[in-house]
């Protein structure tokens, strides 16, 4: 009895050990919470610029206003002058395809294809004054928009269809004045909007997150971090830290959640462990487009259809467009779960005049990774799937020309002549047009980095650990747990389980049977 | 009638802290492995780990009382009265036949028990354990470079764990179901908790009967303590 009892005692006190290690206490404070706190400190500005007397005006062109900027700043013009904002594109290494240069300025994609032959209307997002064709002044520092990015005043805006120019009657003396660090609405005004309107493109860039809860956006949200982009994409010498798969290609210059969180940012070693092959973003990021819908598929054949002549639009249920003339049909989607794919770091791209197959779609950027290279994590992204115009004979995809300023300038959204345009824009990038077209399926992939859930709305380990239909269902290359599993074993396994049942049942009604036979006898 | 003090204090808290891991590793496991849904998947991988170092901890003690004590070798297989125990549970035991095996402290087990526990100790749980490790240690190609360790998928960790754990769920069925083949369904159960086991005198008469333990053998053991 004796023995039983401390039998007894020692499995309580295995009981105990394994709640004390379930229970977790909490001691001191975490670097999240110092985080926070550096985060919601706000910087104030050193200066008034409302006081300089270089900035009283008035000023009848925004040049002047650059010049005024540089007269103190000096040099700082040829920062922005070296930076991708002001070039859209740069020097990148392209694996199979060698060093070049590549930018928004070159390279397709499946929204509205590419700015040329529509700069007038495209660079109203350069951060310079009156790119409207070719022709336009690199070298002129005077071309440079310091209001764009520096407006804090948050009257600036730019012209539609104006190249880059300020939006007419603005006091452009007034927009100087009140110059400072970049806020969320004045890199939301062209990242959030690209693709020709709100969070039409990134799909977790959105102008709900100029002023949203934690709910939404942790970092961003005004009750939680309350942070600004340039918080995390610092900036020096105006060079921005961070990219966009959609045109770079190399694993370099890209800010890292682990830059303010560490490498070991959870408390469980276990999903510490989680982050030598799976990005932060995976978990964390469990939806996106939270607020506002955001364009999954872009159908560019159907564009063209008019009425009495005129171009029209038509909505979906949700206040979305789902047709529009110009453009063709979309679908939207809200709250959608990302796709998940490895990753290294690097992507090629699809060059403008490459040939490929319109049999299968084509990937504008193929991201590149698989489970066994060093760098390689699975990321979440979202997938835009499009037809877009190509060159059925030449095998090429088309840029056209879109914008159209002046009626038979081939302008695909006033003349609505899908030949007309193709052979314009092509002229713009020096490629032959064999005059037939057609359209071609093709994908691009956006790296989700935006919209991070606060921490208990995390994926949990079930949406992945899982048989079927699980988060990382077609990611493959590994083994998960929970996944995957050998057929054959479980199967042989479980029937040599089911047959040591079996054969306890027919041994054990063997025992039974003679017993009762035995008993029967006496 | 006799009673005879079979199973000392360690060796039954052993057997019963090794019941329960089992049991529970096979729970959370398979709960791990995706075949079934209890606790949830991360408590069910925490509980498994937790679990699984008990496990560790508790073999280190038996591997030491195994040695210390010489019980060990109860274990090792013998061709002794093999046959006559397996002709026992084929034809023997409808009968009403007597146990061709007594059982006594220097033999607790019988010469097909032997070779089956000796197979469990030996292959099967050593499968498990050593997969369970390298499952936990699994890192991902390349990282910390640590080369030793370098193995280049889950994938066959896995699987060797997971055909460990089928092997010793089967052994768990068949195992069970013999506990109840002692004197009466339960005898065998009762000694297993109590240490004490129940002779018999029709089995001290069986014709099968084996000769003692040699003397040095039986010297060999401690006196249990509670004896």
């Amino acid at each position: 009895m004796k023995k039983i009892f401390l039998a007894l005692i020692g499995l309580a006190v295995a009981a105990s050990l394994v709640v004390t290690a379930v229970r977790r206490t909490d001691a001191g404070p975490k670097p999240i919470e110092a985080l926070r706190q550096t985060y919601r400190a706000k910087a104030k500005p050193s200066v008034d610029h409302g006081l300089f007397t270089q900035l009283k005006g008035p000023f009848a062109r925004p040049q002047q206003v650059t010049a005024a900027c540089i007269s103190c700043h000096n040099g700082r013009h040829t920062e922005v002058m070296a930076s991708s904002h002001w070039n859209w594109e740069r020097i990148e290494y392209v694996e199979g395809k060698g060093i070049r240069a590549i930018g928004k300025k070159n390279v397709l994609n499946n929204f509205c294809i590419g700015v040329a032959g529509s700069q007038q209307s495209c660079d109203k997002c350069h951060a310079g004054y009156g790119w409207a064709d070719s022709s336009f002044d690199f070298k002129d520092p005077l071309n440079v928009d310091c209001l764009a990015c520096h407006d804090n005043g948050g009257t600036y805006a730019k012209k539609i269809g104006g190249a880059g120019m300020p939006a007419d009657g603005l006091d452009l003396a007034l927009v100087a004045q009140k110059v400072g660090r970049p806020q969320r609405t004045n890199c939301g005004t062209c990242h959030a909007f690209g693709g020709g309107g709100n969070n039409v493109k990134h799909g977790d860039l959105d102008m709900a997150q100029f002023d949203t809860t934690r709910d939404v956006d942790v970092h961003l949200g005004t009750d939680g971090a309350d942070m600004s982009c340039v918080d995390c994409h610092t900036a020096e010498k105006h060079q921005m830290l961070g990219k966009a798969y959609s045109l770079s290609s190399m694993n370099r210059n890209r800010v890292a959640c682990e830059r303010c969180h560490g490498a070991v940012p959870h408390e469980d070693e276990l999903l510490n462990q989680h982050g030598y092959k799976v990005s932060c973003q995976t978990c964390h990021i469990p939806e996106y487009a939270k607020v506002n819908a955001t364009k999954m598929r872009w159908d560019w054949s159907t564009a063209g259809k008019l009425k009495d002549g005129k171009p029209y639009e038509e909505e979906d249920g949700q206040g979305n467009h789902a047709y529009m003339s110009i453009k063709g049909t979309f679908t939207w989607a809200k709250n959608v779960r990302p796709e998940y794919v490895w990753f290294n770091g690097t992507a090629s791209h699809h060059l403008l005049g490459e040939k490929f197959d319109p049999g299968k779609p084509l990937v504008l950027n193929t991201l590149y990774g698989q489970y066994d290279e060093p760098d390689a994590k699975i990321v979440p992204v979202k997938v835009h799937r499009a037809k877009q115009i190509y060159d059925t004979k030449n095998l090429t995809l088309i840029q056209p020309k879109l914008f159209s300023a002046a009626p038979g300038d081939g302008g695909y959204w006033g003349d609505f002549d899908w030949k007309a345009a193709a052979a314009a824009g092509m002229k713009e990038v020096g490629l032959p047009f064999s005059g037939s077209y057609g359209f071609a399926e093709t994908e691009m992939n956006w790296p989700l980095n935006h919209m991070v859930a606060p921490k208990g709305k995390s994926v949990t380990c079930e949406e992945c650990h899982v048989r079927e239909g699980g988060r990382l269902a077609s990611v493959g290359g590994f083994y998960m747990p929970g996944r995957d599993r050998s057929r054959l074993l479980d199967g042989l396994g479980t029937l040599l389980l089911l047959g040591s049942f079996a054969g306890v049942v027919v041994h054990g009604g063997a025992r039974f049977w003679f017993w009762r036979r035995r008993q029967g006898g006496k | 009638m006799s009673r005879e003090y079979i199973y000392p204090a360690f060796g039954r808290f052993w057997h019963w802290a090794q019941s329960f891991l089992i049991l529970f590793l096979a729970l959370t496991g398979f709960e791990i492995h995706g075949s079934l849904r209890f606790f949830g998947y991360e408590q069910a991988v925490r509980f498994h780990n937790f679990a699984a170092w008990s496990f560790l901890v508790l073999i280190a003690f038996a591997i030491f009382w195994h040695f210390t004590t010489d019980e060990w070798r109860q274990y090792v297989p013998t061709w002794e009265n093999l046959k006559a125990q397996a002709e026992y549970y084929l034809f023997g035991i409808f009968q009403d036949a007597p146990h061709p095996t007594q059982k006594s402290r220097q033999r607790k087990l019988n010469p097909l028990q032997k070779i089956v526990y000796a197979g469990l100790k030996l292959f099967v749980l050593p499968l498990v354990w050593i997969s369970g490790l390298l499952y936990m240690f699994y890192r991902y190609p390349q990282r910390y470079d640590v080369l030793a360790l370098d193995v280049t998928a889950l994938q066959p960790i896995a699987f060797a764990h997971t055909l460990g754990a089928f092997a010793l769920l089967c052994f768990l069925v068949a195992h069970l179901y013999l506990t109840t083949t002692g004197h009466t369904l339960t005898s065998n159960l009762k000694a297993m908790v109590t240490g004490w086991e129940e002779m018999h005198g029709d089995e001290t008469h069986s014709a099968a009967e084996p000769a003692l333990a040699p003397a040095e053998d039986a010297a060999a053991q401690p006196a249990g303590p509670a004896r």
